[in-house]
């Protein structure tokens, strides 16, 4: 009403949107460019980082973006790749300790007292031994490779969001049509299914988004120290450790870009769960 | 009362303790699982290049030394006994027994860890402070742009980067080695040492304020919310006065928990920033005994790794338990 006052200024801002719009919109051009990122990946061959000896250890220009390195490979193809792989492992970390964490926190919160103690006492177990030590001893225990570093991030990711899911059914468990239900004579099953799970959603679903980042960082810090994915693959973690070697010979084109779009992504996905978190959760909204 | 405050802070500290316990011998028994199902042969590693030189009795005679041929259940046993005689066994890769070397990269490690860990908290406490005070103007914008940006970034990443500007560009510091190399261990001056140490120092640092800030920002900002500011406020107290009298010690404490409950990520931190600088710790032994498959040192690191987060949870919950006058006060009632 107020708007159709000032006719004017409508026209002038005829694509203004309120908050909660432009979250929505660039939470899915986050989406998208993450999604390019993983296409271009998956579509580029391995000719793009074939071996070139005559373009070796070039600097940053415009035929190789990233520069290219001492076997004349481009960085960039490189890049996008190891980024690919990032976002690829860290969706089956993520997944993976989600699951964990919804299937743990249910059972701490419904199972009663002796499943929450000892539900609890895992938590703590898996937060008392420091996660890069945990992540190193489960690499070395698979040898390493790309099984032992998805079975690791899997196994250390889960334990903060159990907790918030647990806090959660706890306190749906006690709302009142849980309890109507109950008197009702639906099963446990049902009420789990019909009245938890609902409203669980929205936090698996940020809790997940923001899973990702530290499953990206750890994947590729493990892989930096030389106990996860190997050296053949076109990973972050490889590119940045063998740039360590040519540091003091002043190629910093080998650290920097690969490391920068790695920071990108991470943020990318950080800004997308912290926009759904805005969008989903009503106490939220009003920030 | 005071005695009755001392009971049951006994009480306290031995339900803590009791916990730790079971979550300790729980983890003990775990990696040694772990390790011991690694498909990484432990006498193959042991003998690493001299292969061709050692024949098949000979390696089992290894085996039979190290009590390799018995079943699982008593080689953990064996091992869980020695280690209560404070017995870590011997590192293969030093050939020196692990208690002792941990000792000795502790100490290294500590002195970088206890520079980041401070630095940081301070650091980030102020940052904090000044963006809660300064909400939503520039430099607030600024502080909190800078911490969501550190939150994402790759700490062996930013080492790296530190590496490129102040070691390769400008030549202020060595690159690597927590000592010049082709010194004896004896002329090591305390300026090299601290000289080798602050690349890493502030790479972790700079790493570890945003949590704090960020923390600190979210708690400020609430208590200037509140109705004791306001009339604070009314009665004409701004500024540093205003923080100094009715923020600070309602900050601080918030601040210092989050800071020993941290000690975790610290580790994990200092792990990266030591294999970058190639800085002679805990973090690099760590590194070491994982890719060349030393199993005693890295059983004695976890082991010990989780001492120090327990020391840091513990020293959270205590000033918590103790520091804060409001839960005191509860109890008393």
């Amino acid at each position: 009403m107020i708007q159709n006052l000032h006719v004017r200024k409508k026209e002038e801002n005829r694509f203004s949107l309120n908050r909660r719009q432009r979250k929505l919109v660039t939470s899915i051009v986050a989406a998208i460019v993450l999604l390019g990122v993983v296409v271009v990946g998956a579509l580029l061959d391995e000719e793009r980082i074939a071996t070139n000896l005559i373009a070796r250890n070039l600097a940053p220009s415009f035929d190789h973006l990233f520069g290219t390195d001492w076997l004349g490979r481009d960085m960039f193809a490189r890049t996008i790749m190891g980024l690919s792989l990032s976002v690829k492992v860290g969706l089956i970390g993520a997944i993976g300790s989600t699951s964990i964490a919804l299937i743990l926190g249910m059972a701490a919160a419904t199972m009663g007292r002796v499943a929450d103690r000892l539900i609890s006492w895992l938590i703590d177990l898996f937060l008392s031994v420091p996660h890069l030590v945990t992540l190193i001893l489960i690499a070395f225990t698979l040898g390493g490779g790309f099984k032992g570093i998805v079975i690791g991030l899997v196994l250390t990711h889960w334990p903060s969001l159990a907790r918030v899911i647990r806090a959660e059914v706890m306190q749906i468990r006690s709302a009142e049509y849980v309890q109507i239900s109950k008197q009702l004579g639906k099963s446990k099953g049902w009420i789990a299914v019909h009245h938890i799970l609902p409203h669980l959603t929205p936090q698996i679903l940020i809790g997940f988004m923001l899973m990702f980042p530290h499953v990206i960082l750890h994947e590729s810090a493990v892989t930096f120290i030389g106990l996860g994915l190997s050296p053949h693959e076109p990973a972050i973690g490889i590119i940045l450790s063998e740039s360590m070697k040519y540091l003091s010979a002043g190629m910093w084109w080998l650290a920097f870009y690969p490391g920068l779009c790695l920071l990108m992504i991470v943020q990318t996905f950080d800004r997308i769960g912290e926009n759904l978190r805005l969008l989903l959760d009503p106490s939220k909204s009003n920030d | 009362m005071r005695k009755m405050l001392l009971g049951k802070l006994g009480i306290f500290l031995l339900l803590k303790g009791l916990r730790m316990l079971t979550l300790l011998i729980a983890i003990c028994f775990i990696s040694f699982l772990l390790v011991k199902n690694s498909p990484i042969d432990p006498i193959q590693a042991y003998i690493g290049a001299d292969m061709l030189k050692v024949g098949p009795e000979q390696r089992e005679k290894i085996a039979e030394y190290w009590g390799l041929d018995q079943p699982v259940m008593v080689q953990f046993l064996n091992w869980g006994s020695a280690l209560l005689a404070g017995d870590l066994g011997t590192s293969m890769i030093f050939r020196r027994p692990v208690a002792e070397i941990i000792g000795e990269r502790f100490v290294n490690s500590l002195i970088l860890m206890v520079t980041a860990w401070v630095l940081s908290g301070v650091i980030g406490f102020v940052m904090g402070v000044v963006s809660a005070m300064k909400k939503d103007s520039w430099i607030d914008r600024l502080i909190k742009w800078y911490c969501y940006t550190l939150a994402s970034t790759p700490t062996f990443w930013l080492g790296l980067l530190m590496l490129i500007v102040f070691a390769v560009w400008l030549g202020w510091f060595p690159i690597g080695l927590g000592v010049p190399a082709g010194v004896l261990a004896a002329d090591v001056t305390i300026a090299d040492r601290i000289e080798h140490l602050i690349l890493p120092a502030i790479t972790l640092s700079i790493i570890g304020v945003a949590n704090v800030a960020l923390h600190t920002r979210q708690k400020l900002i609430d208590v200037l919310a509140s109705d004791y500011v306001l009339f604070a406020r009314a009665r004409g107290e701004r500024g540093f006065i205003l923080f100094w009298r009715h923020g600070l010690r309602n900050v601080a404490l918030p601040a210092i928990t989050l800071q020993f409950a941290a000690f975790g990520e610290l580790f994990g931190g200092a792990v990266l920033a030591e294999q970058i600088f190639s800085y002679p710790g805990l973090g690099q032994a760590t590194v070491e005994a994982g890719l060349r498959g030393d199993v005693p040192l890295l059983l004695g690191l976890v082991i010990f790794s989780t001492f120090f987060v327990f020391a840091g949870n513990l020293i959270a919950d205590l000033i918590y338990y103790v520091v804060d006058p409001r839960t005191r006060e509860s109890r008393m009632i």
